[in-house]
């Protein structure tokens, strides 16, 4: 069978693509009645963009949201290892598990607070040093040198290296006797009294921080650099000559065009330093020292370690949740904060 | 153009949902295993030897007899014990698990709650040979008394107490110390020019365990009652976990970069010399792997109490051991039953316990004289006349992390030179109990 033939249409529009002025000029109604007869060559290119969107739809659908209805689903059911074999059989608990999550006067939910405030200290401040280093080092290398290039590479091989290898190394450089941190700081440097843990105790949140911000800073520098590379040279030139130094080219420059950037870019980090497993998991192994318990790593542990699997997925819809909230208004926040600085 | 790009999309959706669909467990056989894969099985073994390079090498060998002797093909994965209880975990909620798998004898209860094993009833285990081949202790360790057991045992072990001969000629000690009190006293004198008397793994949550758990019955006490229900916060519980930790917090015979081993660095401290004694089950394959020869160090019994302790009180192991399963979604299960069998087999038990240094299970087996030699005698005789196993109770394996997590956050209380009190050890332990799920 040949196919169809179809009557000739305009071509379609891309969004943004300019359009042609004697179009532009026309107004009035949509152009229905130009439209022929609905012929089956016509529904079919009607469809097809819908057809094109299905795999997209599918795998999301199968990835993401699936999983997500079995996980809410899962909160509200006694799922121990009585029933993990077929969790579908394990009993209603009702509202049990989110009352044992937030019920911050016994020890589950007490330490789920505990790991919570951690987990959001932990953020803010591996947030704000990936920023801090990324937008530095972003604007440093702007200036064209000898070996700018090299150096840019360098600056991005943490962000290359496969997470559990670098952070295994980081683990070992961390051990207290043999290494390479204590090595440094102790027998070179001569710093402080007896060798410091950084694996257990109160140190090992500032172990955690290290990687994660030694993990995180260069996909800030990547970002930063993509959104500087957009600024007009103009601007700084005619700022120049206005008599602007260096400092308040970035204040009044640099980081106002970097805005949205910068927007995207503290969200993105926030949610991935927030959610991060990797990094606790492979630095501490199953159980984490209570300074360094990340929320992430709690809820494993209730799922995983613990097997109170429906406890676990409890609290992963509280964090989803609070993230959906913190999310929203952040948004919300900025592009208000946008508007003002637009009109 | 356009048909084609729309056919691939179409093949693109329905390849998925195949895939979902496989994924959703549609190879259930429905519980009891099938016999549609006769061929070919699957075995995940625990790493037992030095490393698991090693155990491939060690078990390829002997599973190419079983090969030729069966015509079925055994595909081996050699599981690191960090990584094993997870994966079991996962098997089970999936049910895309191995045919055969070796399991921590102290999960037996837990993993037997699950009901993802094979029970071994009296049919399963005349495929094997009969229960009563099996010493009575390890079969004990492997499921929940009053049930059909979850595994079979496959290597035993206990603890002994390793020393280092030159070390301790050095200081002038000419026996290995018998008692708690000698130990301290002996590792005081050990304890000196950057050399530390014993060897511990505080951030390891499993030896924990099985170092506490022996001192509690020495103290009379357990960590569970009869009902099976946690009991962690007992005077005597708490005094094992006290004596355990003051080893480093107040007798200062442990070296503080302890606290973080978890990865068997306490041996290797040992085979070069910076410890002079460690508490491990059979070590000694892992200490000749580290270029010590057997000649360097000594086995002695696990110390007890001063004085002359009961019998119950007179415990100076944990049953350890490996225990293998057969997981009820097998599709070779007659094959797995095979398999078992010839691991299982006199033979097979006196080559592999002999390779890795355990005891077998078998009683038959244990009576080669290999098993009599000085190093493996102690663990024998330990398994056989002192040893207690865990508590079989479901929750076990929650007991290992909680409990094991208490102990390790001691040791770092201690590695930073903060007090180790009884009040803050029943802290830790009541906290331990109040995360079991009720």
């Amino acid at each position: 069978m040949s196919a169809p033939v179809t009557p000739p249409t305009p071509a379609p529009t891309a969004v943004g693509a300019q359009v042609p002025p004697e179009r532009a000029e026309r107004s009035g109604p949509p152009r229905a009645r130009r439209r022929g007869p609905r012929t089956p060559g016509r529904i079919r290119r009607a469809s097809l963009p819908y057809l094109l969107l299905l795999p997209a739809l599918a795998l999301e659908l199968l990835i993401h949201l699936v999983p997500m209805v079995i996980g809410v689903v899962m909160s509200f059911k006694t799922l121990t290892q009585f029933y993990i074999r077929d969790w579908t059989t394990a009993p209603w608990a009702g509202f049990d598990n989110y009352r044992i999550s937030v019920d911050f006067s016994a020890p589950v939910g007490k330490d789920l607070l505990d790991s919570f405030v951690t987990t959001c200290l932990f953020t803010v401040a591996s947030v704000a040093l990936c920023w801090l280093l990324g937008t530095a080092a972003a604007v440093f290398m702007q200036e064209s040198f000898r070996g700018r290039g090299p150096l840019r590479a360098l600056f991005l091989v943490p962000y290359a290296l496969p997470v559990y290898a670098a952070v295994i190394t980081w683990a070992f450089m961390f051990q207290r006797d043999n290494g390479l941190v204590n090595h440094v700081l102790h027998d070179q440097l001569g710093l402080g009294g007896d060798r410091a843990f950084w694996l257990i105790g109160d140190n090992s949140l500032y172990a955690l921080l290290t990687v994660s911000v030694w993990k995180g800073w260069p996909f800030a520098f990547l970002i930063v650099t993509a959104g500087l590379q957009n600024i007009p040279k103009e601007l700084y030139e005619a700022a120049a000559i206005d008599g602007a130094g260096m400092w308040q080219q970035i204040r009044r420059i640099t980081l106002p065009a970097l805005r949205p950037v910068n927007q995207v870019l503290v969200l993105v980090l926030f949610l991935w330093t927030f959610n991060d497993f990797n990094t606790p998991y492979v630095l501490f192994g199953r159980s984490a020292p209570k300074a360094a318990d990340l929320v992430s790593l709690h809820i494993y542990q209730s799922s995983f370690v613990t097997w109170n699997f429906g406890t676990g997925a409890a609290m992963s819809v509280l964090l989803v949740l609070f993230l959906l909230v913190v999310t929203g208004g952040y948004l919300l926040l900025t592009s208000r904060g946008r508007k003002s600085a637009d009109a | 153009m356009r048909r084609l790009r729309a056919a691939a999309a179409f093949a693109t959706v329905t390849a998925l949902a195949a895939t979902a669909s496989a994924c959703g467990g549609g190879s259930d056989t429905g519980g009891a295993g099938g016999n549609d894969s006769p061929k070919s099985l699957t075995y995940w073994a625990s790493n037992q030897g030095p490393n698991i390079e090693a155990d491939k090498k060690i078990l390829t060998a002997e599973l190419k007899k079983f090969e030729q002797q069966s015509g079925i093909k055994v595909k081996l994965e050699v599981v690191p014990w960090s990584d094993l209880l997870n994966r079991i975990l996962t098997a089970t909620t999936s049910g895309q698990g191995p045919d055969v798998l070796n399991i921590g004898n102290t999960w037996s209860a837990s993993l037997q709650a699950t009901g993802a094993l094979l029970p071994w009833d009296g049919a399963a285990f005349d495929a094997i040979g009969g229960r009563a081949r099996f010493a009575d202790s390890a079969v004990a360790a492997a499921g929940a008394p009053g049930k059909d057991p979850a595994a079979v045992p496959l290597y035993s072990l206990s603890y002994a107490l390793y020393y280092n001969k030159k070390m301790f000629a050095d200081a002038g000690i000419a026996k290995p110390p018998a008692t708690w009190d000698e130990l301290v006293a002996d590792g005081k004198r050990l304890s000196r020019d950057g050399k530390w008397a014993l060897g511990a793994e505080g951030a390891n949550l499993a030896n924990n365990i099985h170092q506490v758990f022996v001192l509690g019955k020495q103290h009379g006490a357990d960590f569970f009652d009869s009902a099976g229900k946690p009991t962690f916060t007992s005077d005597g519980a708490v005094a094992a976990v006290k004596q355990y930790v003051d080893f480093m917090a107040k007798d200062k015979i442990v070296a503080p970069g302890s606290a973080e081993y978890a990865q068997n660095q306490s041996l290797r401290d040992f085979s070069t010399g910076r410890t002079a004694m460690v508490l491990w089950q059979a070590a000694a394959s892992t200490f000749a792997a580290q270029g010590m020869k057997p000649e360097d160090w000594g086995v002695a019994t696990v110390p007890v109490p001063a004085g002359t302790p009961d019998a119950a009180r007179n415990v100076n192991s944990m049953v350890a051991g490996i225990n293998i399963s057969v997981f009820k979604n097998t599709h070779n299960r007659e094959g797995a039953l095979k398999f078992v069998k010839f691991m299982t087999s006199d033979e097979e038990q006196k080559i592999l316990n002999r390779t890795y240094g355990s005891i077998p299970p078998v009683k038959a087996a244990q009576q080669d004289p290999v098993f009599g030699a000085p190093d493996t005698s102690v663990l024998k005789e330990t398994l056989l006349k002192s040893a207690a196993p865990l508590p079989q109770v479901p929750e076990e394996s929650q007991f290992e992390t909680a409990v094991g997590t208490a102990v390790k956050d001691l040791w770092a209380d201690a590695a930073a030179g903060r007090a180790v009190t009884t009040e803050s050890v029943k802290a830790a332990l009541t906290k331990a109990q109040q995360q079991m799920p009720k």
